[in-house]
């Protein structure tokens, strides 16, 4: 796999979500890499609302098999979303099962008139029926499930992927 | 021997005391239940984490508050909730406590919720369970005669933190009947476990088990003096309904000693926090002034009571 340059695909992201955001649109981070990445591309596109967070760990459906994370991060929607447009920002699309539980979550706060996904790679794999509607990138050919694919956030707060054999 | 409420992974199994529960469990609940607050301004006040969970609240002694969040935190958790008012069905026929446990296994029970007159009941079914192979089924002790009442000590730990931050600094005192009081001896094992170091009890000698000193307390005779620069002050509720006997004079005199007013609580730390169990006995132990007063912290409890009783439950059977 060729090495992916996690700031260029983070400009190439908010060029494809510019002509189809306003202001009020809201964006909201899956922890801890979408949350990176929507704290990113929230002043590049000029949103009012500061992007909320949601914390998956107690919607996920192998909830029983993992056990409880008591590292869990506060979810956190500051805004109502209620009829408004939300973007929900993760940084790797896999099987789909955390967009579902982010899905599942957001309606707990309100009904949304629109949900969107947007992603810094897709990296295929998917268990369930979801697609990304902005992706800076989509890998040609599915990751093998021994590799994780994951956004980390360096000292100077630029962004870089790593690969990691588990 | 293995202490009974772990299990074989040193895994909370069962909560009965939290005598004896090491310090990394006692702070994982409190972490676990921070999140879990921010779930009551959501417009749909439930997590997914206790689908399909039966939960029976078995109260063989009567209780409002503690029923009632217990009822909460099992309902936000999305568990399904029987709550048995035993006192008015089988036990009243002559159905032994064991019996009842068996009957409510057969009905596929997940957890039970147990507050009961005896000091040891939910040890009794906890151990019952143990000896029927019965690993799956959790017990949570909501109150047992002058025992334990591991919830409500955890929710004053979570309500001391989150407004003193480090337990490692401070000054607690908790004053009043201490000898009735279950809520005295799981705040008084908590507040030790957790580091504080200096907890104090006051009292008339007569509302204070003797040999009180060997839990690690510093006793105090003298309201005043006992108050003297503490950080969190803990009233406790005095329990006629316990009481037998001639051991204090008129609720009026009690007052006028040992009740919390305005001008003893200026002995404390002028940011002392003053916290009660509830229900509480205006004009006995507290002044409706301080109880109503910027110093309470006494609704804030209640409240956190809910994110902490959360915690254990889904710690338990998630």
């Amino acid at each position: 796999m060729k090495s992916l340059d996690a700031e260029s695909l983070c400009s190439a992201l908010i060029e494809q979500m510019r002509p189809h955001v306003g202001p009020d649109t809201l964006l909201v981070g899956i922890h801890t890499g979408g949350v990176w990445l929507a704290d990113r591309l929230h002043p590049a596109l000029g949103l009012a609302a500061a992007p909320g967070s949601i914390d998956v760990s107690y919607y996920r459906d192998d909830f029983g098999s993992r056990g409880l994370n008591t590292k869990a991060k506060r979810t956190d929607i500051p805004f109502n979303v209620e009829g408004a447009h939300v973007i929900i920002v993760d940084d790797v699309l896999y099987t789909g099962r955390t967009t579902r539980a982010a899905l599942n979550e957001l309606f707990d706060f309100g009904r949304p008139a629109k949900v969107e996904l947007a992603v810094l790679v897709d990296r295929g794999g998917r268990e369930l029926p979801i697609a990304a509607r902005y992706c800076a990138y989509t890998l040609p050919d599915p990751l093998p499930p021994q590799q994780i694919l994951e956004l980390q956030k360096n000292q100077d707060d630029s962004l870089t992927l790593r690969l990691i054999d588990a | 021997m293995r202490n009974p409420q772990l299990n074989k992974n040193g895994e909370l199994q069962h909560l009965l005391t939290l005598d004896g529960l090491p310090r990394d469990i006692l702070t994982a609940i409190l972490d676990t239940a921070a999140p879990f607050t921010e779930v009551a301004e959501r417009e749909v006040k439930k997590l997914p984490i206790l689908r399909g969970k039966s939960i029976f609240n078995l109260f063989f002694e009567n209780s409002t508050r503690t029923r009632t969040t217990f009822e909460i935190a099992a309902k936000r958790l999305s568990a399904d909730v029987v709550n048995l008012n035993v006192s008015t069905s089988s036990t009243a026929k002559g159905e032994s406590l064991l019996d009842t446990v068996d009957n409510l296994c057969a009905m596929q029970a997940d957890m039970f919720v147990v507050r009961h007159a005896a000091s040891g009941a939910p040890f009794l079914i906890a151990q019952h369970l143990f000896a029927n192979g019965r690993n799956d089924i959790h017990v949570i002790n909501a109150g047992d005669g002058r025992h334990a009442h591991p919830t409500q000590g955890l929710l004053d730990m979570y309500t001391i933190r989150h407004f003193k931050q480090d337990f490692t600094q401070l000054t607690v005192a908790i004053v009043g009947d201490v000898l009735h009081s279950r809520v005295a001896r799981s705040q008084i094992s908590a507040l030790t476990t957790l580091g504080v170091p200096e907890v104090r009890v006051i009292g008339p000698k007569t509302l204070l088990p003797t040999e009180v000193e060997r839990m690690g307390v510093r006793v105090f005779h003298d309201m005043r003096e006992g108050l003297k620069d503490v950080d969190v002050v803990m009233m406790l509720r005095l329990q006629n309904e316990r009481m037998n006997g001639a051991l204090l004079p008129t609720p009026q005199e009690f007052y006028k000693v040992w009740g919390l007013t305005a001008e003893k609580l200026a002995l404390a730390r002028p940011d002392a926090i003053v916290m009660h169990p509830g229900p509480m006995n205006r004009g006995v132990e507290i002044d409706s002034a301080v109880a109503d007063g910027a110093q309470a912290v006494i609704l804030p409890q209640v409240t956190f009571g809910i994110a902490v009783r959360m915690a254990v439950m889904s710690m338990l059977a998630a």
